[in-house]
């Protein structure tokens, strides 16, 4: 004990206190855990009131004055949730403005997508194949959107809308900023000075921004950055901002990766005469980006989430569409039924990654043990 | 000539100098093409505008405006009301984040139970859809002024906001800051002495009690004998909308309660973490030198668990002040609001891009700064 830390705790106790009484080993009842001491029957209380509260005014409100058929005039007499409403527009609020007799085109995308998500979950999937898998699945998503060909009619990427875009938006940003991140991590963890403070820079400001300026930033500024005769459309622009966005994210997760890794994985490298690009991309990189795969996730939720900020450049996304879907004059403003529509979607997109990712994190520990 | 590209410090460096040249190239042209843009369009580039008439409202503000104040007044503006709600967010939702993030620790299924669909809810769907479903809540369902409900006396909601009794009071502030600083000054002291008392002698003393409550005696005599007094104000019903008291605006309501919701989920996930990543071995010696559970968690775990907290929950509290610029959303004047609208107005793209980030980047620079001094202070304690 150094000299300070004695004099600050002068008082030292001398005799022991008596033992206390040994635990009885029963387990406990119901009625212990719920009120056991002071605190926990606070709690308690407090939880049950805030279920008596809430509980019965969502039940009355979305279940008993629920209308679950009719039209607009049987939802402004009840007092309750339209439902019905959510029926009759689910499919604008899902594909918004594209044209109605095309929409299955939009769902076989959606389809395509689901299985290959599917596809690849099990680690044992993770290969080469997959990954062109992936290109073909994006490629053959934006022919079906696009048309013009095979027979399929001619749609403008104006008209696209609805979950397709959201769909579209995470995919792409994540898929062509994740390349980015890989050369901003390894550029961050350079020896060189240069390169090093560079992708620190570049890292740093654009975490440093808001999204939603780094939106308006692309749809305000890159029509001005481009010269005469190049140009981008919206939706082209809200990709450069997406893009940015994870790449700087993906590249902080993925520096934890190669951060974990030990410098004799390098040397050894090395030593077998790999050169320095052959040892990143046959040992360093392949071992790192499978130690983040479970960051990595949360990171797809968190872009999955942030599409919807593409609302504020007149983009045609999941939530815009919602948005237009309710303000149809025919039916009272659903505006609270609409959202918790396409919040529930959002929901089921992103609970599903969590719990994904916990089970990759639960099986990685599982194999180091 | 073969030696000298073998030469890995040479690479190196022609790397390097490749790389920022090209990162160099990239921004020059981006540049000269936003000028020959720009000459074009005939805009000219400056500041200058900041000090022209504003001339757009800004709905509500906790500085003075009125819009035949100048752009740079307006930003201003902006800036405190972003400030503001960041501030009360973040003050709020670390609140309601330790009782989430206690709750989910806790044994009680009850509790438990709903702290974890709580989060699961906030933390799986995007704060925008949030926002506009509480301002969807406080908009559509309610009343007109006139109809307003009144749930409590002098509590009134509608339409236009909540309206909630304030306090005005009649004295001179110098009176006022006397007793406030009495109060501060001796429960402070009090607070000092009682605890040196106690690390000296390990015994419990009341000498904080007493001195705190001999400085709310001290400042009520001063109270009494200077002649302040306290008058409610009330919100009353003039014309179309309430006069007086406090005003929370739906816009304001909105920003403030979703904010903290969605905030709090990830703060209470923080400090779940943190108080996980304390080992089991210090409850249990804790438990072996007899202390109550709640001490052991007051005096063990939490400040151990700080050192882990408190790196993410800075970057957490930047996520808040991030966040809220989707004021704009709902329509709160905030800083993104108005430059948003002045951009719109004076077709000042650049000027107005260069300012947000101007001052988002320098508020990110003040909190990694802090965070560098915090991690060296604590790097010193560590043992």
């Amino acid at each position: 004990m150094n000299p300070a830390t004695a004099l600050r705790s002068a008082y030292v106790r001398r005799e022991p206190v008596s033992a206390a009484p040994a635990p009885d080993g029963k387990s406990r009842n119901f009625a212990a855990i719920l009120f056991g001491d002071l605190a926990s029957a606070a709690m308690t209380l407090v939880a049950a009131a805030l279920i008596a509260m809430l509980a019965p005014r969502i039940a009355s409100w979305a279940i008993v004055n629920g209308v679950w058929s009719g039209d607009g005039e049987a939802c402004r007499a009840a007092d309750g949730a339209c439902w019905v409403f959510l029926r009759e527009k689910a499919r604008f609020i899902l594909f918004g403005i594209y044209p109605p007799d095309q929409h299955w085109r939009p769902a076989l995308a959606i389809g395509l997508i689901l299985a290959m998500t599917i596809w690849s979950l099990p680690p044992r999937h993770w290969t080469r194949t997959t990954f062109v898998g992936w290109l073909v699945t994006v490629a053959a998503m934006l022919l079906l959107l696009k048309g013009g060909v095979l027979g399929l009619a001619d749609v403008p990427s104006s008209s696209w809308g609805g979950l397709p875009v959201t769909v579209l938006l995470t995919i792409a940003s994540l898929g062509l900023g994740f390349p980015l991140a890989v050369a901003l991590a390894l550029g961050r963890q350079a020896q060189s000075r240069g390169t090093h403070t560079l992708c620190i820079g570049i890292i740093e400001t654009i975490r440093g921004l808001p999204l939603l300026s780094l939106l308006f930033i692309a749809s305000i500024m890159l029509p001005l950055m481009l010269p005469d005769g190049m140009s981008l459309d919206k939706l082209a622009r809200a990709l450069v901002a997406l893009t940015l966005f994870s790449a700087v994210y993906l590249a902080e997760v993925l520096r934890g990766g190669l951060q974990s890794l030990p410098a004799g994985q390098r040397e050894a490298a090395q030593a077998l005469g790999l050169s320095c690009v052959q040892a990143t991309r046959l040992i360093i990189l392949p071992q790192a980006i499978r130690k983040v795969i479970p960051p990595l996730t949360n990171t797809v939720i968190v872009m999955v989430k942030n599409t919807s900020l593409v609302l504020v450049v007149g983009l045609f996304d999941l939530l815009s569409a919602g948005r237009a879907a309710a303000t149809d004059p025919a039916w009272p403003a659903a505006y609270k039924e609409t959202y918790l529509f396409v919040g529930l979607i959002y929901f089921l997109i992103c609970f599903g990654i969590s719990r994904y990712s916990i089970w990759l994190e639960r099986r990685a520990r599982i194999g180091q043990s | 000539m073969s030696r000298f590209w073998h030469d890995a410090r040479i690479r190196s460096l022609l790397l390097q100098a490749a790389l920022i040249g090209g990162f160099v190239a990239l921004i020059g042209w981006l540049a000269s093409n936003t000028a020959t843009n720009l000459a074009r369009r005939g805009i000219a580039v400056g500041f200058d505008f900041l000090d022209r008439t504003a001339r757009f409202p800004v709905s509500e503000s906790f500085v003075r405006y009125q819009p035949t104040d100048s752009f740079a007044h307006a930003i201003m503006v902006g800036l405190v009301n972003t400030l503001v709600v960041s501030a009360l967010v973040i003050l709020a939702s670390t609140i309601l984040g330790l009782v989430v993030g206690l709750a989910r620790r806790s044994v009680n299924p009850l509790a438990s139970g709903c702290a974890t669909v709580f989060v699961d809810i906030m933390r799986n769907t995007p704060l925008v859809v949030q926002l506009l479903f509480w301002y969807a809540l406080v908009t559509v369902g309610l009343p007109s002024a006139r109809q307003a409900l009144n749930p409590l006396p002098g509590v009134y909601l509608s339409l236009r906001g909540l309206f909630v009794p304030g306090l005005s009071l009649e004295g001179s502030p110098a009176q006022l800051t006397l007793s406030l600083a009495s109060v501060l000054l001796i429960s402070g002291a009090g607070y000092v002495v009682s605890r040196r008392h106690r690390v000296a002698t390990g015994q419990r003393n009341p000498i904080g009690w007493i001195a705190l409550a001999a400085s709310v005696l001290i400042a009520a005599s001063i109270w009494i004998a200077g002649g302040l007094s306290v008058k409610p104000d009330l919100p009353e019903l003039r014309g179309f909308n309430f006069a007086g008291g406090l005003t929370l605006t739906p816009e304001f309501f909105t920003i403030l309660v979703g904010l903290t919701l969605y905030s709090s989920a990830f703060i209470g996930e923080i400090i779940r973490g943190g108080i996980d990543g304390i080992g089991r071995g210090q409850w249990e010696a804790g438990r072996a030198v007899g202390l109550a559970e709640r001490r052991i968690l007051r005096l063990i775990i939490i400040p151990q668990a700080l050192r882990i907290i408190i790196p993410p929950m800075t970057s957490q509290y930047f996520n808040i002040v991030k966040n809220t610029t989707l004021a704009l959303i709902v329509g709160y004047p905030d800083i993104s609001y108005v430059i948003a609208t002045t951009i719109n107005q004076t077709g000042q793209a650049i000027e107005g891009v260069a300012i947000l980030m101007a001052i988002f980047l320098s508020i990110s620079i003040g909190v990694s700064l802090t965070m560098n001094w915090y991690n060296r202070r604590v790097a010193l304690v560590s043992r």
